[in-house]
């Protein structure tokens, strides 16, 4: 296990080395992810509807978008060159090469919701001090659930005709029960209700996140082995 | 008899009783109280989510069998199953609102078994459009597969939010875990229906697989 996990992180520093030394990934995606934001903003008529009634859903919706739109790059990466056979002839087990990505691609998206969860409350005017660490524990757990299946469904969808179109259609059903759990909980948290109110979806949440993590790394060898 | 003639005649007997089930949820089956007339639709639109349920759980079954045994029948069988059950999902989803309208007063609500309902027709779209994208038959079996098992396991995930999410739909009264709480001549003519369902399954299921079998091999008249 230790030495899935340590060429996992190899694999990972790799993506992360590549993404850093351009950023044009990272910075597109963070612009998206504002811009998604501003267009929430003229998305509603304030006077009607406050924007803390709103704000669980623009939260959510935008994390959803820049998580689609930042899934599609991890394989496309290894499109040019060939590179993927690189990496599949590599002595590392095909659980480590999807471990790997996962991480990267979850400090991407990681990093993009550092961008726009500020940006969110900014624009919004709501209040998340007091309740950032765990509105940071609840973006943490949906995030990887996200991810999970998004990292496996994307690397399905690369050498497919219309892999940009294909990767939302597929991926976003899956998203449903993580995206509703989340919307649900980041509304009890802006409400200042119990964590305990919500005990239920947390657990839900938890589930996703394993059952999905254990499936998509049992399942990566047969989106790349012939 | 042909593996194409069979399934033919599967259907015609699912079809039969399907017009038996109409006839006894007609004229022998009392009215609901509470919802009127409106509740008999419940005689199909209840065995078409099994049947729809049954169709993603074995596309995700014949999807594990594949990848274990890399036999093409698994694939052609979980590509017929899957086409099936898109086919129940329209049935489901179309007569969902019919009922919703009178009772609920709403054609289409966002309640939580309904959308997810929806996400699952999806679910299914989109496991077609990936096998039509792929002309590979190799790589279009594996990658299928694998989206083949992650929509049976996104299945319970469904059921669950149904429980957490406050919901308008009735619960199921059926398969509880207390006995069964529908008056015994509802509860057969919903039996049966589910009879009539799942053997519809079954013959359009062996239809489409037969014809899977000849598009891949024209000599092949099985």
């Amino acid at each position: 296990m230790g030495e899935i996990l340590r060429d996992a992180w190899v694999v990972a520093r790799k993506d992360l080395a590549l993404e850093l030394r351009t950023k044009t990934g990272l910075v597109s995606a963070a612009v998206f992810t504002a811009l998604v934001l501003t267009v929430f903003n003229f998305g509603r008529d304030p006077t009607a509807v406050a924007a803390l009634d709103l704000a669980p859903s623009i939260l959510w919706v935008t994390f959803t978008f820049a998580a689609v739109l930042s899934l599609n790059r991890a394989f496309q990466l290894e499109l040019e060159n060939q590179a993927l056979e690189g990496l599949l002839v590599s002595p590392i087990d095909r659980r480590s090469l999807y471990l790997g990505k996962l991480f990267a691609n979850l400090i991407f998206v990681g990093l993009v919701e550092a961008v726009g969860l500020p940006l969110f409350a900014l624009f919004f005017n709501i209040p998340i001090i007091n309740i950032l660490l765990p509105l940071a524990g609840l973006i943490a757990v949906a995030t990887v659930g996200f991810v999970a299946v998004g990292t496996l469904l994307s690397a399905l969808v690369i050498r497919v005709r219309f892999a940009e179109l294909m990767l939302p259609v597929l991926l976003l059903p899956f998203l449903i029960p993580p995206l509703i759990g989340a919307v649900q909980v980041t509304a009890r948290l802006l409400s200042g209700r119990p964590l305990s109110e919500v005990s239920g979806w947390l657990r839900l949440l938890l589930a996703y996140d394993l059952v999905f993590v254990s499936l998509a790394t049992m399942l990566f060898s047969a989106t790349v082995d012939e | 008899m042909t593996l194409k003639t069979r399934g033919r005649m599967i259907t015609l007997l699912g079809l039969a009783l399907l017009a038996g089930v109409y006839v006894r949820a007609i004229w022998f089956t009392p009215i609901e109280r509470m919802q009127g007339g409106a509740q008999k639709i419940f005689y199909l639109h209840a065995p078409a989510a099994w049947s729809t349920l049954l169709a993603m759980c074995l596309v995700g079954l014949a999807s594990i069998l594949y990848l274990l045994m890399k036999d093409d029948r698994f694939d052609r069988f979980a590509a017929a199953s899957a086409e099936v059950g898109t086919a129940f999902a329209c049935v489901l989803l179309t007569t969902g609102p019919l009922w919703g309208k009178p009772v609920w007063g709403t054609w289409w609500t966002w309640d939580a078994r309904l959308t997810l309902t929806l996400f699952l027709f999806f679910l299914f779209i989109g496991y077609q459009l990936l096998r039509g994208a792929i002309p590979e038959p190799g790589m279009r079996a594996r990658y299928s597969a694998v989206l083949g098992i992650f929509g049976m396991v996104l299945v319970p995930f469904i059921h669950l939010s149904v429980y957490l999410f406050r919901t308008l739909h009735p619960q199921p009264i059926v398969l509880k875990p207390s006995a069964p709480s529908l008056p015994g001549d509802m509860l057969a003519t919903l039996l049966f229906s589910f009879l009539a369902f799942t053997i519809l399954y079954v013959g359009f299921v062996t239809q489409r697989y037969a014809l899977g079998a000849q598009a891949k091999d024209p000599s092949h008249v099985g």
